[in-house]
């Protein structure tokens, strides 16, 4: 019962190593004068929406105001002090390539708002405070655990499930001709797919370039055709089958460059006798078969260790 | 570097998908050969090319490409927009040609994927 939280905060710990000030922090600093008053700086807070802001005076951090400073110059009926009578002169800074976890120590050392970022030569790139380092780590959390990876983890477990010597899953995709609205739409459900299987990334890129690349031959010289990806936990093989009008010279159509693509297609960018070449490189096996008049059967084996 | 300051440096106009300026970019590819883009381009990489079309956004989406680049101002059709919101891809567009943005791009640091 107590594990999942534990491995949240463990995940939120690593957050705060992995990420950087400079990645929380607000990077565009409002900046008050030591001369302007409680008052201006009130309208500065108002319109920047902001809690607190550094003091510069020619070009030197001097000290940092906040709104607790407002609230007790308001109390005190001194809205017309100035700034420099009321900030806070202690300047403690961050730097922006330190882990967001000395941030995390900071804040709950100091107990202060805000800190001001610095770079290594002192100059001043950002500020800091504990609601940019809370978005900043839902967002990433966020970004790990939505939805997809509720997905993932459904799909990533299909095969400690399944009893049996050897288990395969087939997925297919149809393929429209000349349909170019819907070109690599297979590659990419592909793609989606093994993903929330939890294959590993590069062997996804693979898959999705000599998926893709199969995908808009069909799409190109073919009136449609399928594709079929058999996968394996060690394996994944892709079959691309289509009833066009089959390749003349396979020797030919495999060497870098060579294409028999119309100029309208090459001013999209494709056809530039790259594809087959792309497959090959992206794949273990290939085997390219075809009969004039009768159809190309392509078929790619990608292993997974 | 993030694309957001890419985007305010090189005086990019952000057209689709806003919410991958968070992405660090790795490096860019530049080409308006569909299949070169697809054997060359990395993850969070960037990708500068004249083709507007929607099939460019498969292809970013297939290498999970940080964004696209398009040049020289060409327009976006209607399809494109759409397929790049629906997919999380993050075009670009600029008035420069593409010698020239990738000089920029160049300048602030972005490395060229070879």
């Amino acid at each position: 019962m107590e594990k999942k939280p534990i491995q949240e905060i463990t995940r939120l710990q690593e957050l705060t190593y992995e990420l950087t000030v400079e990645q929380a922090m607000t990077p565009k600093v409002v900046t008050v004068s030591p001369h302007d008053t409680m008052s201006q700086f009130r309208e500065v807070l108002r319109v920047n929406r902001i809690s607190g802001t550094p003091v510069i005076e020619d070009g030197e951090m001097v000290g940092v105001v906040s709104i607790e400073d407002l609230i007790k110059s308001l109390a005190a009926g001194e809205l017309d002090a100035t700034v420099g009578e009321k900030m806070c002169r202690r300047i403690e800074t961050l730097y922006a390539d330190e882990p967001l976890v000395s941030a995390v120590d900071k804040f709950t050392r100091f107990r202060f708002g805000r800190f001001p970022v610095v770079d290594r030569e002192g100059h001043l790139v950002g500020i800091i405070t504990q609601g940019d380092i809370m978005h900043t780590l839902l967002r990433r959390l966020e970004v790990d655990y939505r939805a997809e990876e509720i997905h993932r983890y459904r799909a990533s477990h299909i095969f400690e499930d399944i009893v049996a010597d050897e288990a395969a899953l087939v997925f297919g995709y149809r393929i429209i001709g000349k349909d170019f609205d819907r070109a690599g739409a297979a590659s990419g459900n592909l793609k989606t797919t093994l993903s929330r299987l939890g294959f590993d990334s590069r062997i996804i890129r693979r898959v999705a370039i000599a998926t893709y690349e199969a995908e808009i031959n069909v799409v190109v010289y073919t009136d449609g055709g399928e594709i079929v990806a058999e996968v394996r936990p060690d394996r994944i093989r892709i079959e691309a089958l289509d009833n066009g009008p089959g390749i003349p010279n396979i020797d030919l159509a495999m060497q870098p460059g060579y294409s028999t693509a119309p100029d309208w297609v090459r001013e999209m960018g494709f056809g530039a006798g790259m594809g087959l070449a792309n497959i090959k490189s992206c794949s273990d096996k290939m085997k390219l078969e075809s009969t004039v008049g009768v159809g190309t059967r392509l078929e790619i084996t990608i292993y997974v260790n | 570097m993030k694309l957001e300051e890419i985007v305010a440096e090189a005086g990019l106009t952000v057209q689709t998908a806003p919410q991958r300026l968070d992405t660090e970019v790795t490096g860019g590819y530049a080409s308006d050969l569909l299949s070169c883009a697809m054997a060359k381009g990395q993850r969070d990489n960037l990708w500068v090319t004249l083709q507007a079309h929607p099939n460019i956004v498969a292809v970013a989406s297939l290498l999970d490409l940080a964004g696209i680049i398009i040049t020289e101002g060409k327009k976006l059709n209607t399809g494109t927009v759409e397929k790049a919101n629906e997919q999380g891809v993050c075009i670009m567009t600029t008035e420069h040609a593409t010698f020239t943005i990738v000089a920029r791009l160049a300048e602030l640091g972005v490395p060229g994927v070879d």
